[in-house]
């Protein structure tokens, strides 16, 4: 098997610990938490972190607090995948948020891989997420080591694929995050942690900032669903997700406000705000679905560089949406 | 000597446990990555990351003084070439003027740790100077034209990527013809031409090649290695390394899946022998997972054409069957390959005059070779899905089509391979009836739809790989005077259970239990020669080597029995660990006791058993390929589910009926099935070994996420069911399981998608985008012929390749069929060209 790089490991039991130990490190610092993102590619030497900060030992990380029902939920972001699908409040009050970690990779790896990983989850691409060796074949690419984007060989951009499942989700309901430094901590919606510049900078976390918390928004008239496209039932990354919340008025099926948002064709997660438009001030009906799936398809563009012919994915866009937008016609059972 | 055994049996039949079984459960089998040894050093290889180019320099300085790096080796030191078929001995156990495809090996170290080696090997510079490369079959075959070896002038001579072979990139070339097929075709009431595309996929074994070489006190080597076939790896050790092959022992460790590609003798074996050799340590190297697919000998890619004229019955009076292969950087079994293109096509259904023409081109791509059904899936896939089309165009339903034109059991095909028994019929029926195949041909929904395929292998290869008279496999049986009874054989247990086979029929034999049997196994120093874990050959041919050991033995045992208890012959018996009189089973002894009386009359008790298959009817040139002692066969129906909005097919449930003649053990024969139908759905829904031919010729994702390969959630249900037909060539009527059930899985697969949407698919695998592609599309002309007059007809909405590369094909091997009263002998070419 391949071999991890050397690395000095701590194992801080505080937050304040923790960033203190990142500020020490500075870029040669990376926070760790399941692992199932950075050690993988650490070992095909994607990041090579000197010092790796180990989260999991921290409790105050792996709490899930707050009443759904009038502040909303807070989700440490170490809690892991597991506890997440199994967690009652969120199984009842955030059934989306339950199912998208559900559909991520397999039940070993969601035991291991944290709801904050997963939310930065490094961008993906079939010409990065390969080792040293292969990389080399290839002279590298813009994203590691080399100064060519071999899915668009003209583009001065990154165009590495947003693979998570949680973050069209949680973009869709509109959560927050909190990030804590040395120098403070702040709240930010979900939708401004991530950048529309490509898939190198996908974030605006800073280096030294920590991911500590995720803020569900309270329970009210909005339903959510998330869609997967993937090659099989488990393992595999999404190569399209599309994640749907409606809010609906107070005492009828119209819909109020809609929040469309495509995963997994692009460097980011993508609302879609044409086709959120198509859905407001009407209940969900076929035309308007219709009409929402065919504006979402217009705008997806994906690339070469993932699993599934590029084409093909495009064209599931609008199977996708009409799923995803149907499954809110009525409340899930569960 | 082996023959069908009428009596009752005790364990023959049974589903025993496998006696590695709670080894491997507890987690205690010792694979070859297992072992350590004491003063060990681990083993990396440098491989080549461009794909094809002349190797200008290689420097290992700073990778030699790095601390803890003991050795550094590059292919000057072995310059011996070697290969599995004596044809192609084109491989180095590292490359020394010239790499050929992204991965192959150029250099390697032995250090301290794993990580020291691994930072030694990037340490290695090589310079290269680029040459250009070959990613396909239409590349391959308009590359260069020259035949002779590099360095003759012509620049493009030095663009071969081997310099021996046809001419250009071109390997093989074959061209069979029996009969007279444009006779045939005048003779059809239907005349049908197809083209189709098979791509390539890899094994995708569990465990990583793994090898470790140790030299002991005087000067022996040992190599333990995951290896499908320990005597070839010792053939070519002791010519690689230039040692007399009396001083190498190789022991082939539980291979954790081998499917074919453990079955080539390997670089990274040759060289952890070399530094345990340079070094005087012992050596381990294990693969990574991207060096298996580097290492790959799987399928090969095959585009094919077939043109086939049937009666109105659906009689099949001539078939001419064309395959272009994408052999990949080296020769491997690929000449075997390419005939087992064009062999088993007879085996199924009776055709009056058969053509075959096959060519293999070299790509700078990582090797192809055998892999579970070795070159026969890919014709079989052809075959079944046209036979399909065919019937729909004359009226004729899937089923009667197949079943009223089957092969006879004892008869000669037209290339002359010799069908003992079959139980094709009793497959078909059995699959037919067990799904409702009849109520729901054409009457589903639609987007659901179920299909029909059949398919035949081997059991066991009729002649060995490299040239000789002598026996495939050979038993030492060693009966001991505790009671104890040794089985050895040179055969290796890949997991397909061949130890428990060996155990089960002596046991049976023997009237002990198979579990206080000691099985020892492809180990060069102490057990006798087995060719091999392919071709699926190991249960017929050691079953058969065992039986004989083990009836020998007996015979001793009864000798000595009878002498002291006067008790006939006739009336001895073996069960239960006892040996008895029937008339008075309680007045018997315990085995021990009777090795004890045989001992003291014989001396010590060792038999010895072998096994040579029958010679084969073919005598032409090429005939080598396709005869077997027997011939297993196999019909699937399968029910599918295609969303025609995404194109996305789902296969629910294959039922499968399999002829294994006899199962030793039907537990493990049904694990074969099913295994079988897991790869062959793989290899039908989504395996592809694909390379980016723009971009260096790299492998487009060699790893295990992304070499999508079905999980548990895509397996669908499978019903499966034994035909017990005992063909007399086997132990106890046996013949093979472990490849012959994948082979009707994919065309299965492609004909319930046309019966569940009306489109067909003639290309694997058999992704959602083509299917999507082939609803959205117009739909074609083609023409089919009717006594020489062609029809137009709309044909169904397709998605598949629509023409192959023209290529000037040599004039065939002519060969009368047997009912031309041919003699298996080919024509004379002169006589033929006289003729004309």
């Amino acid at each position: 098997m391949m071999r991890l790089p050397k690395f000095e490991y701590f194992a801080p039991t505080t937050i304040s610990t923790a960033v203190k130990l990142m500020g020490g490190a500075g870029m040669d610092g990376q926070f760790v938490a399941g692992g199932t993102d950075l050690y993988p590619n650490m070992k095909r030497r994607q990041q090579t972190p000197r010092v790796v900060i180990g989260l999991e030992g921290i409790a105050a990380l792996k709490r899930i607090s707050g009443d759904p029902l009038s502040a909303g939920l807070t989700i440490g972001a170490a809690v892991t995948l597991t506890e997440l699908i199994e967690n009652r409040k969120v199984r009842k009050y955030y059934p989306v948020v339950a199912e998208a970690a559900r559909l991520i990779s397999t039940p070993l790896l969601q035991n291991m891989g944290t709801i904050g990983g997963n939310l930065l989850l490094d961008t993906r691409c079939n010409y990065y997420d390969q080792n040293y060796e292969w990389r080399r074949g290839i002279h590298f690419c813009l994203k590691k080591d080399g100064d060519t984007c071999w899915v668009a060989p003209g583009s001065k951009i990154c165009w590495a694929v947003q693979s998570s499942d949680e973050v069209p989700v949680m973009i869709a309901l509109g959560a927050g995050v909190k990030l804590v430094s040395a120098k403070g901590e702040r709240t930010i919606p979900v939708a401004e942690l991530y950048t529309e510049f490509d898939g190198i900078r996908y974030h605006t976390k800073e280096h030294g900032e920590l991911l500590t918390e995720i803020i569900l928004p309270p329970t009210g008239h909005w339903r959510a669903s998330y869609r997967k496209l993937r090659r099989r039932g488990s393992f595999d990354f999404p190569v399209l997700g599309v994640a749907a919340c409606v809010w609906f008025e107070a005492d009828d099926e119209t819909v109020r406000e809609a929040r469309l948002v495509l995963g997994a064709i692009a460097p980011h997660a993508m609302r879609v705000p044409e086709a959120e438009g198509m859905l407001v001030g009407r209940p969900l009906d076929d035309a308007s679905i219709h009409a929402a799936a065919t504006a979402a398809h217009a705008i997806a563009k994906p690339l070469d560089n993932t699993d599934f012919l590029m084409y093909w994915r495009k064209e599931m866009v609008r199977p996708f949406v009409e799923a995803a937008l149907k499954d809110l016609r009525h409340p899930r059972k569960s | 000597m082996s023959k069908t055994n009428p009596k009752p049996t005790r364990v023959v039949g049974k589903p025993y446990r496998k006696v590695d079984a709670a080894a491997k459960v507890m987690g205690l089998t010792k694979f070859a990555d297992d072992l350590v040894r004491p003063r060990m050093l681990y083993c990396k290889i440098l491989r080549s990351p461009v794909p094809h180019a002349l190797i200008k320099k290689i420097e290992t300085s700073q990778a030699e003084k790095l601390a803890g790096v003991v050795a550094v080796l590059t292919g000057q030191l072995l310059p011996i070439a070697y290969g599995i078929l004596p044809v192609s001995e084109d491989e180095h156990a590292l490359c020394i003027d010239k790499v050929r495809f992204v991965g192959d090996p150029v250099a390697a170290v032995a250090a301290l740790d794993e990580d020291t080696a691994f930072e030694a090997m990037n340490a290695i510079e090589v310079e290269y100077e680029p040459l250009p490369s070959f990613s396909s079959i239409p590349e391959s075959l308009s590359g260069p034209k020259s035949k002779g070896p590099a360095g003759n002038g012509d620049e493009s001579e030095s663009w071969r990527i081997h310099t021996y072979g046809e001419s250009g990139n071109i390997h093989k070339v074959v061209a069979l013809e029996f009969g007279d097929v444009e006779a045939g075709f005048r003779e059809a009431d239907r005349v049908r031409e197809d083209v189709f595309f098979y791509e390539g996929s890899t094994h995708l074994p569990m465990e990583q090649h793994a090898a470790l070489a140790e030299v002991d006190g005087d000067g022996k080597l040992c190599l333990w290695s995951s290896t499908q076939t320990p005597h070839y790896v010792h053939r070519a050790l002791a010519k690689v390394l230039e040692m007399p092959g009396s001083r190498i022992r190789v022991i082939a460790t539980p291979n954790g899946g081998g499917f074919g590609g453990k079955s080539d003798p390997f670089q990274h074996e040759m060289i952890v022998a070399k530094l345990a050799l340079m070094t005087g340590r012992p050596v381990k190297v294990t693969l990574t997972r991207e060096e298996v697919f580097y290492a790959h000998r799987g399928r090969h890619p095959v585009l094919m054409w077939v043109k086939t004229g049937v009666k109105k019955d659906g009689a099949i009076t001539a078939m001419h069957f064309r395959t272009f292969l994408d052999g990949g950087a080296y020769g491997s079994y690929g000449v075997a390959s390419t005939y087992y293109t064009g062999a088993l096509q007879t085996v199924t259904y009776p055709i009056a005059n058969y053509k075959f023409e096959g060519v293999r081109v070299f790509t700078n791509k990582p090797p192809c070779g055998p892999k579970r059904g070795h070159g026969t899936p890919q014709p079989r896939f052809a075959l079944e899905v046209q036979l399909d089309k065919i019937a729909a165009e004359l009226g004729i339903d899937p089923v009667t089509i197949r079943r009223d034109h089957l092969i006879q059991p004892n008869s000669l095909t037209a290339n002359y391979l010799r069908v003992g028994s079959t139980g094709l019929a009793a497959c078909i029926d059995k699959v037919v009836e067990a799904s409702g195949f009849k109520k729901k041909f054409g009457k589903l929904p639609y987007g659901q739809g179920v299909g029909l395929a059949c398919g035949s292998y081997l059991s066991g290869a009729g002649l060995p790989i490299y040239w000789n008279n002598m026996p495939h496999t050979g038993v030492q049986l060693r009966l001991d005077r505790q009671g104890g009874v040794c089985v050895m054989c040179g055969s290796i247990d890949i997991g397909q259970g061949s130890d428990s086979i060996l155990a089960y029929i002596v046991a049976e034999v023997l009237g002990i239990d198979p579990f206080d049997i000691r099985v020892l196994t492809a180990d060069t120093d102490l057990t006798p020669v087995d060719l091999g874990s392919y071709s699926s050959r190991v249960t017929l041919m050691s079953g058969n080597a065992a039986l004989q050991a083990a009836e020998r033995a007996r015979d001793l045992l009864v000798q000595a029995f009878t002498e002291k208890y006067g008790v006939p012959v006739s009336r001895v018996a073996f069960a239960d660990g006892r040996v008895f009189d029937v008339e008075k089973p309680e007045a018997g002894i315990s085995f021990a006791q009777a090795v004890q009386l045989a001992e003291t009359k014989f001396g010590t008790i060792g038999t010895v058993g072998s096994y040579t298959p029958p010679v084969s009817h073919g005598k032409y040139k090429g005939a080598g390929v396709g005869p077997s002692p027997a011939y297993s066969y196999t019909a699937a129906v399968a029910e599918v589910q295609v969303d025609p909005q995404t194109g996305i097919v789902r296969v629910d449930r294959i039922w499968i009926a399999h002829d294994v003649g006899k199962s030793i053990n039907p537990a493990l024969v049904m694990g074969q099935v099913e295994g079988s139908v897991y790869m062959g759905l793989g290899e039908a829904l989504m395996e592809e070994m694909s390379y980016r031919g723009n971009r260096n010729t790299v492998h487009k994702f060699p790893s295990l996420l992304e070499y999508k390969s079905p999980t548990t959630l895509e397996m669908c249900d499978v019903k499966t069911f034994l035909i017990e037909d005992p063909d007399p060539q086997g132990p106890f009527g046996a013949k093979e399981v472990g490849q012959g059930p994948l082979l009707p899985v994919p065309p299965v697969i492609a004909n319930a998608v046309y019966d569940a949407v009306g489109v067909r698919i003639d290309e694997i695998p058999i992704t959602p985008d083509k299917v999507l592609a082939a609803l959205r599309s117009k739909g074609e002309e083609h023409s089919p012929q009717e006594a020489g007059v062609t029809l137009g007809t709309r044909e169904p909405h397709r998605y598949g390749p629509h023409t192959i590369p023209s290529f000037d094909w040599p004039d065939p091997v002519r060969v009368r069929t047997p009912w031309e009263g041919g003699d298996g002998k080919e024509l004379l070419r002169e006589a033929v060209h006289a003729k004309e």
